[in-house]
């Protein structure tokens, strides 16, 4: 089975200029670094996730994305990364645009809200969705922007934005005939790499 | 057991223990980027720690304005006031951890700590140098200690480190010998001075300048040495390195409580700690040293070669960079040491950059905040693991 960070690896030209936001502990920089020989930087604001990236040789730049991204000058990378990260930006639609401001291309992943067990959840439960992918209760869940699938592909349409390729994850980290057809019920996880309208 | 060794005993065990400093002569002139040239020099520094084989474990530690080459352990078992100025961070199982790393710390041309300097003998004339020493730089800083490298036989360092006059050598080490610097830990740094601290430098010096036993420089020989200005320059440099509300936490200051007796308390505390402070360090520096070293902090600049572009200026370099900055420091502030990590990115460098959230202002650099000491563990260690394969 795939792992997420393979799909984003699969995604990552080799040799990329490479910006991830919301990096972690920099596993996925020293996975590309390795396998696809990038560069670049990580962006991270929890303190022990800042240490483990130094403590296996990734760049990381402490800094607060909520903040903004006007440090980072316009085509300064190839790529600009934004992995399950999307969904707790305090203005996620002003995000993605300056990532695709900063690097040529941009991949973004998200837990898609109107995956099946979550539409259960509501419907049956009446309460807010709690899965594996989404374990917080929603009164201390960092995810303040939650969207689904349709959602983002109709921010994407009305910003402007060309969707270069689209990866949906099902419950078993795959992406199945039906994932493709019926994807904002059975996607668990989407992927999108995105480009600038040519 | 002979009271020598429950001595030794008491010094901990991640402690270098006691050390004794050194001498390294050179007698080949050496020409400053003013184009003076001193016919010798020689340079004071100590080792901690051991050269592995391949001579790829050294790590130079440069002092800020008033350090020395004095950085850790003890000169004295029996008296903890010899303790070196970054003991806290240099040692077994400490943030520069003396069972990876030989650690070399130096004191700085122009120094007043035994290497050559103001108070050395001048061979012209016989007579100690005094205000007619050299004006040194940041980049003649950097040439002398790569002088000293040759003479420790070290091709490059595994890392250069150094909190605000230090972390400036160290960037320029990186511009000036990429080839010999792999890391560079800029700490509490700026990439130029702003005009608002080239002006507190120039307070202080006017201090020195204008007391009546300076002498234009030459009170060596005299009885009286300007031992009041030194000190005022001091007690002004000290309150920049420290903040406001570190400070009102230190003197127990809440004006806010306007009870009169309070007040007074906070006036004679924070008078007599600078009084404190301003003559404890007059007693132990030279007034010509402060001169040269806050001259050499204000004219720092490395954009300034190269069309005061930053980021051409640090194109050059192929050393990894760790930029850390501390959240009440005024005097070089998280935006300066920002500037630097932008530049660097620009410039294509490997960065890392953390700001440490502090009270204590610029001299954060120096104190055992944990997660500052947790961030250069992490980023030492992985160096030194980078040594062993």
């Amino acid at each position: 089975m795939k792992q997420a960070d393979d799909i984003i690896i699969d995604l990552v030209n080799p040799n990329a200029r490479v910006l991830d936001l919301g990096c972690g502990d920099g596993d996925l920089l020293c996975r590309l670094r390795q396998t696809k020989s990038v560069t670049g930087y990580g962006v991270e604001i929890e303190h022990d996730r800042i240490e483990g990236c130094l403590a296996r040789g990734v760049n990381v730049i402490e800094h607060d994305i909520d903040a903004g991204l006007e440090r980072f000058p316009t085509n300064s990378f190839d790529i600009v990364i934004m992995n399950e990260t999307l969904q707790a930006i305090s203005e996620p639609r002003t995000l993605v645009r300056e990532m695709l401001r900063i690097g040529e291309e941009c991949i973004v992943t998200f837990p898609n809200f109107a995956y099946w067990q979550c539409r259960k959840q509501l419907f049956f439960g009446g309460r807010m969705p709690v899965s594996k992918h989404l374990p917080n209760e929603w009164y201390d869940t960092p995810n303040i922007h939650l969207c689904t699938i349709h959602d983002f592909d109709m921010m994407c349409a009305s910003e402007n934005v060309r969707v270069i390729s689209r990866y949906v994850f099902n419950q078993n980290g795959r992406q199945t005939i039906a994932t493709r057809m019926f994807r904002n019920v059975l996607g668990v996880t989407a992927f999108y790499r995105l480009g600038r309208a040519s | 057991m002979s009271e020598a060794s429950s001595q030794q005993d008491q010094v901990a065990s991640d402690s270098v223990g006691v050390v004794a400093p050194q001498c390294a002569e050179f007698d080949e002139p050496f020409t400053m980027e003013n184009g003076a040239t001193l016919p010798f020099f020689q340079l004071m520094y100590e080792t901690y720690g051991r050269l592995n084989a391949d001579r790829s474990n050294a790590v130079l530690i440069c002092h800020a304005l008033s350090g020395h080459h004095h950085a850790a352990g003890y000169h004295d078992a029996d008296d903890r006031r010899t303790l070196g100025w970054w003991d806290n961070c240099i040692g077994p199982g400490k943030p520069i951890d003396t069972n990876d790393f030989y650690v070399v710390a130096l004191n700085n041309m122009g120094g007043c700590h035994g290497s050559t300097g103001p108070t050395s003998n001048n061979p012209e004339i016989n007579e100690p140098y005094g205000s007619d020493f050299p004006q040194v730089t940041v980049g003649d800083w950097v040439n002398s200690q790569a002088r000293f490298a040759d003479f420790l036989g070290i091709d490059s360092f595994a890392a250069i480190i150094g909190g605000s006059l230090g972390g400036m050598q160290a960037m320029q080490w990186a511009i000036d010998y990429p080839d010999r610097v792999r890391n560079a830990l800029l700490i509490a740094c700026a990439p130029n001075l702003s005009a608002q601290n080239i002006a507190f430098n120039e307070i202080a010096r006017q201090a020195i300048l204008k007391d009546r036993n300076f002498n234009e420089g030459r009170y060596l020989a005299a009885a009286a040495k300007p031992m009041d200005g030194l000190g005022t320059a001091r007690m002004l440099g000290h309150v920049t390195y420290l903040s406001a509300d570190g400070m009102d936490l230190k003197f127990g200051g809440d004006l806010k409580n306007d009870e009169a007796s309070d007040y007074h308390d906070v006036v004679g505390e924070v008078t007599s700690y600078l009084q404190y402070n301003g003559e404890k360090f007059a007693g132990m520096f030279d007034a010509n040293t402060y001169l040269l070293m806050t001259h050499a902090l204000d004219k720092f600049d490395p954009a300034r070669s190269f069309d005061n572009d930053l980021v051409s200026a640090l194109k050059n370099a192929t050393a990894r960079f760790l930029v850390v900055s501390f959240s009440t420091d005024w005097r070089f502030a998280p935006e300066r040491s920002l500037e630097i990590v932008d530049a660097l990115i620009s410039a294509g460098c490997d960065v890392s950059y953390a700001d440490i959230e502090s009270l204590s202002g610029h001299d954060s650099f120096l104190l055992e905040i944990p997660r500052y000491h947790r961030i250069l563990t992490s980023y030492m260690k992985q160096i030194a693991e980078s040594l062993v394969t």
